[in-house]
């Protein structure tokens, strides 16, 4: 039987992991080795456990997967495809990339895999409002859109400082009837948004779902959101193997809190062969001390609800992150994530600034295809990959994001608006 | 609900603290309070804020004004579980450049009062110095143990391990969300009280105690021996009265921050404080006569 791209996405896609070894994680309380777990206040408990049983009864009901199954085809447009990116292959040594598409998902991004499959389970347990922190605006959007297609009330947290660099996608959230909240305390980020989004949910649980972007937080998140992303890996290594009649050599991904990093390293876990690529905010370099590479730079600790790579001084303070891509500026990340740089079965590696926005350019300009500031860091780290290994190599890269919302920020720093411009 | 289990074991260990309480000890003040027949009130002050000496007297005059056993908060860059007021205070406490080991001192100090002192934690804080070493120096301090918001007793063991080691207490929280199963798991790594979260929220005035912390107590109470005292959103002198009707201690915290942050010198807001804390503890002590 010949394999065509969409069977990668039929109900095996939205199964949680069965196979033994690493996939097999976590434990029953959340924990990926030593990491994740949960570390909130009681009053939340009650509301985690709620929401694990419902997934897990989700996973397993044939009606929520082919509900989300529609919804992924008709509304998301999924399966997304995979690009052959010739021209940008003579700048990675001549190694195959293969762009893994999901900047062309609705919304413009991974994030509304996760964002429908919580969207559902909202319903499913007869919540009305959804709450979301977000660092670009990309998870918030998706929220936002979830939120009007399911009829749900919906409030994003956003940093200030990220409400001022990401001004269209805080007006793409209004007009799609979200509420968006700047949050002044502290960094005036990311972490502070999750900070305020936590306390409105302790506040509001009954009626209230937190809808987290990323695989962090508190168990169950790092592995329910891990594998509402799992299709992404899933489509991938089938259509790369119908383009290629082989599996990749390896596997980029941008790592911020990690959520589409993990969607596609998932599926690659038990192919040894594959290597396992993260490229975090290196921001202006992790010597400088200003950088969001939590696992090249940082400490194992606890933020946010689960135990993992941050940034943190001495005495357990977090330490703010710096990087020009505010979906990467954040200084903690997933667990799941730290157990695999442990464990060595992935790499991670910061790459700065200026080298993701070069080939944010590069991109532009080999392919026609503007990346997300984010995903041009993956863009950049398979340029290095690819040069390590040779003509002969395959690359896959999740091109996780576009760069529609970036345009303002590249502009800037290219210096493209002359002064009667402004 | 995954983990009871292991629970059930730990509780084992835990319910049998040392039989002879030392004064001073969070549980000694409890049992005193109860053959008063009267609640015992319990003050919140974040290390450091305004400054670490203000921060000192200011639990010097709660102590001295009547308030019975010391919160002292460890400033936190991501305090989840504070509304607006203790984090601008603590926000304040860590710009100034307080340490760690700055507010194990402090609490040393406020113990030497004779008021139980507990320190209040976000958990990384203790994990980045070592839980066993944080046990160590809180004891050598004379601190009376730990309060920590953000810890369960699913992730509690190292901790609860360290504490014991040291005879330091170890407080977790319930909450109205709480299922029973959990309330007794919670009650069972906890010795000297087990702190009810008065309503589903952060910390912070709110104009009244929520309904639903009378009933939280009433059903902690059928499930442990271990005192139990209310916190969260109990400012005034009436609310801390009604509660003290049927909690066997009062926490209150936000509300003596707040004084701090509007006074208008460090002598006026060290000295409000006091005058709180003295009709608090009043209304606490004359609540069931």
């Amino acid at each position: 039987m010949t394999t065509t791209p969409s069977d990668a996405v039929d109900g095996a896609t939205l199964a949680a992991p069965t196979s033994s070894g690493t996939t097999a994680m976590p434990d029953a309380l959340g924990h990926f080795g030593p990491y994740g777990g949960r570390f909130v206040p009681e009053a939340l408990i009650a509301a985690l456990d709620e929401l694990d049983e419902a997934y897990r009864a989700a996973m397993v009901d044939p009606e929520f997967q082919s509900e989300l199954q529609r919804l992924l085809t008709t509304y998301t447009g999924r399966p997304s495809p995979l690009t052959d990116a010739r021209r940008l292959s003579p700048h990675a040594g001549g190694a195959q990339i293969l762009l893994k598409r999901e900047d062309l998902n609705h919304t413009g991004s991974h994030k509304i895999n996760n964002v429908l499959g919580q969207a559902l389970l909202t319903r499913r347990m007869g919540k009305t409002r959804v709450i979301a922190e977000t660092g670009a605006g990309q998870h918030g959007v998706a929220t936002a859109t979830a939120a009007a297609l399911l009829g749900l009330d919906c409030v994003v947290y956003m940093g200030q400082e990220d409400t001022q660099r990401q001004a269209l996608n805080v007006a793409r959230m209004r007009l799609l009837g979200a509420e968006v909240v700047p949050v002044t305390a502290g960094s005036r980020t990311l972490k502070d948004a999750i900070n305020e989004a936590m306390r409105d949910w302790v506040t509001n649980v009954a009626d209230t779902h937190y809808l987290l972007g990323t695989v962090a937080g508190p168990h169950p998140f790092p592995s329910m959101v891990r594998d509402f992303h799992r299709c992404i890996g899933l489509e991938a290594r089938q259509q790369v193997l119908a383009l290629t009649g082989r599996l990749p050599d390896a596997v980029a991904a941008c790592v911020g809190g990690g959520s589409n990093a993990i969607g596609i390293f998932h599926a690659f876990l038990d192919d040894a062969g594959v290597a396992l690529h993260g490229f975090e905010a290196g921001g202006d370099g992790v010597a400088t001390g200003r950088h969001a590479a939590t696992i090249t730079g940082g400490a194992p600790g606890v933020l946010h609800g689960t135990r993992s790579y941050l940034l943190q001084d001495e005495d357990g303070q977090t330490i703010e992150s710096h990087s020009i891509s505010a979906g990467l500026d954040y200084p903690g990340g997933g667990p799941e994530h730290a157990w695999l740089n442990d464990l060595g079965r992935a790499q991670y590696r910061p790459i700065t600034d200026a080298e993701a926005m070069e080939a944010f350019q590069l991109l532009s300009r080999t392919e026609g295809i503007i990346p997300a500031i984010e995903s041009a860091h993956a863009i950049a780290g398979a340029l290095v990959v690819g040069r390590e290994l040779g003509p002969d190599g395959v690359v896959l890269v999740n091109l996780s994001g576009r760069g529609d919302k970036d345009v303002d920020t590249a502009a800037r720093w290219f210096g493209l608006f002359s002064e009667s411009d402004a | 609900m995954s983990g009871s289990l292991e629970l059930d074991d730990q509780a084992a260990s835990a319910k049998s603290p040392p039989s002879s309480i030392s004064m001073g000890s969070v549980r000694s003040a409890f049992d005193i309070a109860r053959t008063q027949n009267r609640s015992l009130l319990v003050g919140y002050l974040p290390a450091g804020f305004p400054s670490i000496e203000a921060s000192a007297r200011a639990a010097e005059a709660m102590v001295a004004a009547g308030v019975d056993v010391v919160e002292i908060g460890l400033p936190y860059s991501d305090p989840v579980m504070d509304g607006p007021v203790i984090q601008e205070a603590v926000d304040h406490a860590l710009r100034d450049g307080v340490r760690t080991r700055d507010v194990l001192a402090l609490a040393g100090r406020v113990a030497a009062t004779g008021a139980p002192t507990l320190v209040m934690t976000y958990w990384n804080p203790v994990e980045r110095y070592s839980p066993a070493q944080f046990a160590r120096d809180l004891a050598a301090a004379g601190g009376a143990g730990a309060i920590t918001p953000d810890l369960i007793p699913e992730e509690a063991g190292e901790w609860v391990a360290a504490a014991q080691h040291e005879g330091l207490d170890t407080v977790f929280l319930v909450a109205p969300s709480s299922p029973d199963v959990r309330i007794r798991a919670v009650a069972a790594a906890t010795t000297g009280f087990v702190y009810a979260a008065s309503t589903m929220g952060v910390t912070g005035a709110r104009t009244q105690v929520g309904t639903a912390a009378q009933g939280l107590v009433e059903r902690v109470r059928t499930l442990t021996e271990v005192p139990i005292a209310v916190g969260l959103g109990v400012s005034t002198p009436e609310q801390a009265a009604e509660v003290a009707q049927w909690a066997d201690g009062v926490i209150v915290g936000s509300a003596f921050v707040r004084l701090l942050l509007d006074a208008p010198s460090q002598d006026a807001g060290v000295a409000a404080v006091g005058e709180l804390a003295a009709a608090l503890a009043q209304a606490v002590r004359g609540a069931r006569r």
